[in-house]
């Protein structure tokens, strides 16, 4: 009976597990916002090191102002070869508010980096990682992971259990979203800016250049997002009210 | 009976991240732009003692192939001889109807030696080429070959004195800037003259622009006039737009 009370007791989401679920999640607004307003100043995506408006271009998001904009003076090449990089200026004003979405972007992104690092040190020596989100050998087969999806597409949620008793689809998206997706947004987030690759130029190989990272940033903000609207969808069809009480309170 | 540990998991957590804390200490140290109570400014001001006190702060950004070179939009002022823009300076404009000739870069503040150096002096210093990435705020890179004269080895010319921190840049389309003695001394950054193997190019900055390899685009200032040396951050009242951009 006590033993039984403890289980119950022990099986509540934790304080540090809460308080950097809320932190991060506070902070991934503020990533997104201003990560679409940075998007709106240079809709255009390239891969490799190097992408501007007078080199070609993967594909082009039709966001802003700025979207195929036109105002370019003619262009000046910088050697005799016709087919060599050349020089322009611009003839107008883009929407640019990258002053504040810049700082704010970087000033999010401590309390994204921080308390992420914080969690995922604790959830490694505490074994919540592993009692919790990693699933069991014994649990896994591609057959119970089918069900699962099917179960989740009909809607069909098991309902909340106020602390972290998983399921497997939920444990396997749980741990793309820590041990992958975030991992790799911060690195490439890093692989843009130029005193971090000046430090460390593996990332510059890693991620197959300065744009590529860019572009690789894009593409896992959006995967993020996605997870994000379905976490949603399954803590209202779970029980909201419980959930919340659950991932804020504790209780 | 429970063991008693002498080292518990919550002690050496806290023991790790207040060690974590001590190394910040030593960027704390350095004088900081101030931040006009503004959470952002707070935001830039830990991101620049974070990159001093975990980055080495002399590691060079990466080289690239002479074939590498690419295209590069030429944005912000791109002509200060240009009467119908904000930008406009009559000096400027009657400097590059003589081709440069009587330029000349006013080196000032805080140097046992003050004086100004022309395109000529500068060039006769040893010159140092190297080709980079410059990676601009709005979102795209270019490559190009820049060459010029190291910023340290001006510095050590005219003598800098031992309080000064800052090195301040003035420049004819009106913008005044200024980088720590870090990023001064670093080996790329350099007062360039030359663009792609031939002069620099008035819409990237003619006659001499500035180049700081380890910031953002911004940072590397364009059409020099005057140089600077303080002791003190030289406040120019929040711009909106963060003073360190190694990110």
């Amino acid at each position: 009976m006590i033993q039984q009370t403890v289980n119950a007791e022990s099986l509540r989401h934790k304080r540090w597990v809460r308080a950097s679920h809320g932190i991060i999640t506070l902070s991934f607004f503020a990533l997104v916002f201003t990560g679409v307003e940075m998007i709106m100043v240079h809709p255009r995506f390239y891969w490799g090191e190097v992408g501007n408006d007078l080199t070609p271009v993967l594909f082009e998001l039709p966001v802003s102002r700025n979207y195929q904009h036109g105002g370019w003076e003619k262009s000046i090449p910088f050697s005799e070869a016709t087919d060599g990089p050349v020089s322009a200026a611009r003839t107008y004003d883009i929407f640019n508010q990258n002053g504040w979405g810049r700082s704010l972007h970087f000033l999010a992104g401590w309390f994204l980096l921080v308390p992420g690092l914080i969690y995922f040190i604790t959830g490694i020596f505490t074994g919540h990682f592993r009692k919790h989100l990693w699933p069991q050998a014994k649990e896994f087969s591609f057959r119970l992971f089918w069900n699962d999806i099917i179960n989740h597409l009909r809607l069909q949620i098991p309902p909340a259990t106020n602390g972290p008793q998983y399921g497997l689809l939920q444990k396997c998206s749980y741990v793309m979203v820590i041990f992958f997706l975030m991992p790799v947004i911060v690195m490439t987030g890093m692989t843009m800016s130029p005193a971090i690759t000046a430090a460390h130029p593996f990332l510059l190989k890693l991620f197959f250049g300065a744009q590529s990272a860019r572009t690789i940033h894009l593409f896992t903000s959006i995967v993020l997002a996605l997870f994000l609207i379905v976490h949603v969808i399954m803590v209202i069809k779970s029980g909201f009210k419980k959930q919340i009480r659950a991932m804020t309170i504790g209780k | 009976m429970k063991n008693k540990k002498i080292i518990t998991r919550r002690k050496a957590i806290i023991a790790g991240l207040t060690s974590m804390g001590g190394l910040f200490l030593a960027g704390c140290a350095k004088p900081l732009p101030p931040n006009y109570g503004n959470i952002l400014r707070m935001g830039d001001n830990l991101t620049y003692v974070a990159h001093r006190a975990l980055l080495p702060g002399q590691s060079l950004a990466k080289e690239y192939n002479y074939r590498d070179i690419s295209s590069f939009p030429a944005v912000g002022t791109i002509n200060p001889a240009d009467s119908s823009k904000p930008s406009f300076s009559e000096a400027y404009a009657r400097f590059q109807k003589n081709a440069f000739a009587d330029w000349a870069l006013s080196i000032e503040g805080s140097v046992a030696r003050p004086g100004s150096l022309s395109l000529a002096d500068l060039q006769k210093f040893p010159s140092h080429t190297h080709i980079t990435r410059h990676t601009c705020e709005e979102g795209w890179t270019a490559i190009a070959q820049w060459t010029g004269v190291p910023l340290s080895t001006i510095l050590q010319h005219v003598g800098i004195l031992p309080g000064a921190r800052f090195i301040n840049f003035y420049a004819y389309d009106g913008y005044m800037d200024s980088i720590d003695l870090l990023d001064a001394f670093h080996p790329q950054t350099i007062l360039a003259y030359g663009m792609n193997g031939r002069d620099l190019p008035i819409p990237h900055g003619a006659p001499v622009r500035l180049r700081v390899e380890n910031q953002i685009g911004y940072k590397s200032m364009k059409y020099l006039q005057r140089i600077v040396i303080t002791d003190e951050f030289v406040d120019m009242g929040d711009i909106g737009w963060a003073w360190y951009t190694g990110i």
